[in-house]
């Protein structure tokens, strides 16, 4: 039994050390997730809370709370920007130290109420400003990213492995002796798998609107154009990976490659509020980066159609090119 | 004669340690079946997926109707691979219907399903078909378009005798209607039966192309002798007759069967499993290449 678990073994071993390209992303991956989550969660010490500071920087000998640990100070120049994210639960709580320090906190935020409570220990004169319209909650700003990221996945997996089964099978070979163009049969793939998401995700949106309830300020209908063209530029992305090759393991590693740093760097789960600015800057290549973006403006602020027009630019852009490239790049058969 | 409907010029495939076809020549009349015979690694499939549009030639060309392949050829042109998967959880008729949307005209996609006898399997998964079945199932695929052209790679390779034949009788109804067929096989059965004109491949070049008839008559006398090897002494190798050496028997071939038959018995060579045939093409291709389709 033993000697035909090391042949199998060996066989094994040998068919995976061969297959170059899938034996480049497994050494690359584990590098980059751990230089990314670096860059991301590093630092000396993770800061717990985000405390936006108005104005000037305040002094630490005379700011004991510009003292405590595992609290980030971000500048925050402009006021009302300020207030914005406060209210976006981008930063937990906003603090001016010019005159006396006055601070102003989300009420609906956990980390906002514990941040407080350090604030007043270590300045017990502080005063708390009342903050302007409605704050929301962190499940508010949360469910966009949410529903992004399901999008990312089913648009990035669900066609990526699909095409390469197809590939494999032959099925895509005899695709090729028909008038069928590369162009036609990606399109194809696009706008069945654009349906499937656009139903899950309209599923999703009401279920979970009736279940636990969310904020949603702006139209319902640039809501759904922002998920097709969202949906459209991240089924085009995972095209381009699945264009070509016919390993299942090169394809999932890069599969990876794009999802993770999207679910880093995005913004589904926290702001990058404070991050160094090239990683914001790398964050908004993103095609789930630039939906989010929009999708919050729109449910969050009620932002209408000029206001996201760039991003709608973006995402429809990048899904011409991921596509150009796609069909450009296709293979129907193993080489 | 008829102007070809396709014509193969020069055709070379390359790959780094070997070449797969070398400088390949032929033309296909309209309305022929034409057969490309040979051994596994011949050089048939190579050649035909050149021929389909599928593969890319390294050298040479293929014209179709007198034009490089191109849209007019993916419309007019019907092919059943040696292996093809279709996509999962569809019906027959799905399958068919699939395929009929990929072009512009072509046939009713019941007038497919009843042609290639599919009726009573239309509505079941393509997945769950018997191997006959599915080759049936992919030669409706290749008859969608009604094609002007219709390739078919080694169709019946891996089917049991009965859907062999099966198979076999709906190509020649397909053959009635007037449908020029290019088919690639190594049995050649299949070849003698269907096709007008075979090309005989081997090493990646054409060693003998004909009619089938002309070419036995061109290549054997009238009847082929067959003993066991281990029934033919050595010193009956210096006897004056035409021999051929498979791998277990000798082969005879004369046009004066009783004087043989003397030579034979003068000799003492035991006669007691001795068969008397017509040659066929897989003699042909023995006598061309010294070597045995099926080793």
């Amino acid at each position: 039994m033993i000697r035909r678990l090391l042949a199998v073994f060996h066989a094994r071993n040998l068919e995976f050390l061969r297959d170059r390209g899938t034996l480049l992303f497994t050494i690359l991956l584990p590098i980059m997730l751990v230089i990314g989550m670096g860059f991301v969660f590093g630092g000396p010490q993770r800061p717990l809370f985000k405390v936006g500071v108005l104005g000037a920087p305040g002094d630490a000998h005379a700011h004991l709370f510009l003292a405590e640990r595992y609290v980030q100070f971000v500048p925050l120049p402009e006021q009302d920007a300020a207030l914005h994210k406060l209210t976006h639960q981008q930063v937990d709580l906003l603090v001016d130290f010019s005159g006396g320090t006055r601070y102003w906190v989300n009420t609906d935020s956990p980390k906002g109420y514990l941040v407080e409570k350090l604030l007043l220990a270590a300045e017990p004169g502080a005063h708390r400003e009342p903050v302007a319209g409605a704050a929301l909650r962190y499940i508010d700003w949360l469910f966009p990213g949410i529903l992004g990221m399901n999008m990312m996945f089913s648009c990035l997996f669900g066609v990526g492995y699909v095409v390469l089964r197809y590939r494999k099978s032959g099925f895509l070979k005899r695709l090729h002796a028909t008038p069928l163009s590369a162009f036609e049969f990606l399109s194809a793939q696009v706008l069945s798998r654009l349906a499937l998401i656009l139903f899950i995700t309209m599923i999703l949106y009401a279920g979970i609107g009736a279940i636990i309830g969310f904020h949603s300020a702006g139209s319902v209908l640039l809501l759904l154009l922002l998920a097709v063209t969202g949906a459209l530029s991240m089924i085009a992305l995972g095209l381009t990976i699945a264009a070509r090759f016919s390993s299942e393991e090169l394809v999932g590693g890069l599969l990876n490659v794009l999802t993770w740093p999207m679910m880093l760097l995005s913004g589904i789960w926290f702001s990058l509020e404070g991050s160094p600015r090239w990683v914001q800057w790398v964050a908004h290549v993103f095609p789930l980066t630039q939906l989010l973006d929009a999708a919050r403006a729109v449910m969050l602020d009620g932002a209408g159609l000029t206001q996201i027009a760039p991003n709608l630019l973006y995402l429809a852009g990048t899904t011409l090119v991921f596509l150009a490239f796609g069909a450009w790049s296709f293979r129907w058969r193993i080489d | 004669m008829s102007a070809p409907l396709l014509e193969v010029s020069s055709l070379v495939k390359q790959y780094p340690a070997t070449t797969a076809v070398d400088s390949v020549s032929f033309a296909v009349p309209e309305g022929i079946c034409f057969g490309l015979l040979g051994p596994n690694g011949a050089g048939k499939t190579t050649t035909v997926e050149i021929m389909e549009g599928i593969l890319p030639p390294t050298s040479g060309e293929v014209r179709y109707r007198g034009e490089p392949l191109g849209a007019r050829f993916r419309e007019e042109a019907g092919i059943l691979f040696q292996k093809t998967a279709l996509q999962d959880f569809l019906t027959v008729r799905q399958c068919i219907a699939l395929f009929r949307g990929l072009y512009t005209h072509g046939l009713e996609v019941e007038e497919v399903i009843r042609i290639c006898a599919l009726e009573k399997l239309a509505a079941r998964d393509a997945r769950k078909l018997s191997g006959g079945q599915q080759q049936r199932l992919l030669l409706a695929i290749a008859l969608v378009n009604d094609p002007a052209v219709l390739f078919l790679d080694e169709p019946t390779t891996g089917l049991d005798p009965q859907a062999r034949r099966n198979f076999w009788r709906l190509v020649e109804s397909v053959k009635a209607r007037r449908k020029t067929i290019i088919l690639t096989t190594h049995y050649m059965e299949e070849a003698e039966l269907l096709c007008d004109e075979i090309a005989i491949m081997d090493g990646g070049r054409i060693v003998a192309q004909g009619p089938p008839r002309r070419l036995l008559s061109e290549h054997f006398a009238d009847v082929l002798l067959e003993l066991p090897r281990q029934d033919f002494p050595e010193s009956a190798r210096a006897l004056p007759l035409k021999l051929m050496e498979a791998a277990d028997r000798v082969e005879i071939t004369t046009d004066d069967l009783e004087a043989t038959l003397r030579t034979l018995l003068a000799a003492h060579v035991p006669l007691t499993h001795l068969r008397i045939r017509p040659p066929n093409l897989e003699d042909l291709f023995l006598e061309l290449t010294g070597k045995e389709l099926r080793p």
